[in-house]
């Protein structure tokens, strides 16, 4: 027999109430392919670590088992989980062709640095896609994460073309991506996409980040009434 | 045994209102009497308070609780309150505050106010949503001020209907300790647009508790209701008394050792718990005459045969605790399965026992008492309420659900565990519908959330406002001044917040 897919986990949560609708079974995949300053969890960034578990999709299964009664579906979330897609695919397979999972729905929660093919694979067995878009300017994006923004802002058009685009999150670092000009930018470019487009603002905050993005201001009331503002 | 000094000290007691003067009079009074008897080794175990018997008095004349079938009543009249069937929906609110005037309790109060919403239903065809909401307001300020006592609850039946609407909405507007509430849940008629109203009510008011309605009903029949603090009972009956006791203590009364523990000392004093509850019983029915003369008896809103009596235990958590030490294993409940399996055990040899013991005027249960986790009094120091887990030591959420969640089929009358939760929940309060669903799937009977930040806090199964405690010495709900001892000594404003949130998001307003 050959050997099981493994996939590179960081961390799983039983019950997750910020990520995606309802009371969610949460799985953190290691390894990311941006590299952000402002990330929380640095180390999730690295594919491989001695920190994060192998697990296969029969060991996923069984966890989410046993949160099942109480969870209405499953995010994947990261490091990024477009980076182990082979494995996300065959887990949201099992998931929708098993009748004891049929309540649950499948979300991925993504920096959207995935080209279209990957999407075209997960998209029978996913049921949305939460994406992160760090900045639309791409100076500011690369910046940010150390990568351009094209093939993020290709998965924003695509996904909400197949009606699979949950919502898009921005993340506001003051001084950085938060000026009126640039949110005002933004904002009209993601109705464009989408009039009715469902975005969250992720406010930038110290907890957890590398020693560079450490000395950053954090995001304020004042700011946050300002941000709302401008994408309401 | 009452003294002269006991009666001096309430007569001239500033921080009681007049009604609660005479309450606390009575009690002293009923005291002067000898308690029903019972053997020595019973009433020994009584003073030490292994059994203890909720201090309802020495000469029991009403039962503990009871639940009128108030339908009856509205649709036949009263000959003893002199009122005619209701007409209308003006009738139907004021006969029910006068037959509330008229309804005993242990405390004073009716337990028990009806389910609301569906005694309501048959009055409202032709009443305009805006007459309805001044009417229901007026009626539910009312409940609070005519009945101020946390314990005074109402159901509400499991499919939203206009009058749970408005229900709802008036309670988070007046935000009143009365009437507390129960949401009977079924996994099918109740929708979730229901439940997720009822969950935002719970972010601003602590109310209502959700309630399992197929498996109350598969234990009590179609007509039940959940009173007090998560006392479920037949409607047409109640619980003659509560007796409960302190597994914690029966522990430390042993010789030591788990097996010790089954084969005797639990036995012994869960005897003397039965003891004492016949022996109640029997005074009540058979010595005050209640089931003779009172009038919801003699117009059928009560009936003998719906009334059983409740097996309650407690301190739970501390007993098995205090067994694992003694056989030296590492461990505690709700932290390790051989703790909670321990813990299983316990509360299913009790359930066997009292299903088998026979209890007078029992005939609402068979002619057996129903068991109760009984969820605490404001005496209790050291103890935990019922199955529940140690205050301040609680898991994180799923690991304290299925600690608890198993216990709850065999409790027919009732068992609690609070659940505290942040202001996460309030950005995503469909999850707390998932867990709420969940936790009736996995077999959970009764459910409580509080919210950190609100002003009400839950007691055992009843709330207080933070504001009154800050209030003391006085205060108007008499329930306020058992909140306060219990907010001193045990610690319930200090429960584990469960934040149940992802190691990536940062909390953030949703747009």
């Amino acid at each position: 027999m050959p050997k099981a897919r493994q996939a590179q986990v960081a961390s799983i949560i039983p019950f997750s109430w910020v990520d995606g609708p309802g009371n969610r079974f949460v799985l953190f995949f290691q390894g990311c392919n941006f590299n952000c300053l402002a990330c929380h969890n640095p180390h999730t960034i690295p594919l491989h670590t001695r920190r994060a578990n192998e697990m296969s999709v029969q060991e996923v299964l069984i966890e989410i088992r046993s949160a099942m009664p109480y969870v209405s579906g499953i995010t994947v979330s990261g490091g990024e989980a477009t980076v182990q897609h082979e494995f996300v695919l065959e887990l949201f397979k099992e998931i929708k062709k098993r009748s004891e999972f049929e309540h649950l729905t499948t979300m991925i929660d993504s920096n959207g640095n995935a080209p279209q093919e990957i999407w075209e694979l997960l998209d029978p067995y996913t049921d949305g896609v939460m994406l992160d878009l760090k900045a639309l300017v791409d100076a500011s994006h690369i910046e940010l994460t150390g990568s351009s923004n094209t093939v993020v802002l290709e998965s924003i058009k695509y996904l909400d073309s197949i009606n699979k685009l949950y919502e898009v999150r921005l993340l506001m670092v003051p001084g950085h991506n938060d000026s009126d000009e640039e949110l005002i930018t933004t904002s009209l470019w993601l109705k464009k996409v989408n009039p009715n487009m469902k975005i969250k603002i992720n406010a930038f905050k110290t907890h957890g980040v590398r020693a560079s993005a450490r000395e950053w201001p954090e995001v304020n009331e004042s700011d946050l009434v300002r941000y709302h503002s401008i994408i309401d | 045994m009452t003294s002269l000094q006991d009666i001096r000290a309430v007569v001239s007691d500033p921080k009681f209102t007049y009604r609660q003067r005479i309450l606390a009079l009575a009690q002293l009074a009923e005291n002067l009497l000898d308690p029903p008897a019972v053997r020595i080794q019973c009433s020994d175990a009584l003073t030490i308070r292994i059994i203890c018997d909720m201090y309802e008095g020495n000469s029991p004349y009403r039962p503990r609780y009871l639940l009128p079938d108030y339908k009856k009543v509205l649709v036949n009249g009263s000959s003893f309150l002199e009122i005619p069937p209701a007409k209308d929906l003006d009738d139907a609110l004021a006969f029910l505050l006068i037959i509330y005037s008229s309804t005993p309790s242990i405390t004073g109060y009716p337990v028990y106010f009806g389910d609301l919403d569906s005694l309501l239903l048959p009055y409202i065809e032709g009443v305009t949503d805006e007459e309805l909401y001044s009417k229901l307001k007026r009626f539910w300020i009312c409940l609070d001020r005519m009945f101020p006592d946390a314990f005074a609850h109402t159901n509400l039946s499991p499919v939203y209907n206009r009058v749970s609407k408005i229900i709802l909405k008036l309670e988070r507007e007046l935000l009143q300790v009365v009437p507390n509430i129960s949401l009977k849940v079924d996994p099918v008629l109740t929708s979730d647009e229901y439940i997720l109203d009822a969950v935002k009510t719970v972010f601003e008011c602590g109310k209502p508790h959700f309630i399992n309605d197929v498996m109350m009903k598969s234990d009590l029949g179609e007509n039940y209701a959940a009173v007090s603090c998560y006392n479920s009972l037949k409607i047409g009956g109640g619980a003659h008394t509560l007796v409960r006791i302190n597994l914690k203590a029966a522990v430390e009364a042993g010789c030591g050792g788990v097996e010790s523990f089954f084969e005797s000392t639990l036995p012994y004093y869960l005897d003397l718990t039965a003891e004492l509850m016949e022996s109640r019983i029997l005074y009540l029915v058979e010595e005050s005459h209640f089931f003779e003369s009172n009038w919801l008896v003699t117009e059928g809103l009560l009936d003998l045969n719906k009334f059983s009596a409740m097996f309650g235990i407690f301190g739970l958590a501390e007993a098995v605790d205090i067994l694992m030490q003694q056989e030296g294993v590492e461990g505690t409940y709700g932290h390790s399965i051989v703790a909670d399996d321990l813990g299983y055990r316990m509360t299913s040899f009790i359930a066997e026992w009292v299903a088998k013991r026979t209890m007078p005027y029992c005939d609402g249960n068979d002619g057996f008492a129903f068991l109760h986790s009984q969820s605490g009094i404001d005496l209790d120091i050291g103890v935990t309420a019922g199955t529940r887990i140690p205050i301040g030591t609680e898991p994180p959420l799923i690991a304290h659900l299925k600690t608890v969640a198993r216990h709850h089929h065999l409790f027919q009358s009732g068992i609690s565990d609070v659940l505290s939760f942040d202001e996460t929940a309030v950005a995503n309060p469909q999850a707390v519908v998932d867990v709420i669903r969940g936790a009736f799937k996995s077999g959970m009977r009764d459910f409580t959330f509080n919210l950190d930040s609100n002003d009400f806090i839950r007691i055992t199964g009843y709330l207080v406002r933070k504001s009154d405690l800050a209030k003391m010495p006085a205060a108007r709900h008499g329930s306020t001044f058992l909140g306060a001892g219990s907010v001193a000594d045990s610690h319930v404003d200090q429960r584990n917040v469960k934040r149940v949130t992802s190691a990536e998001s940062s909390p953030s307003p949703s747009s």
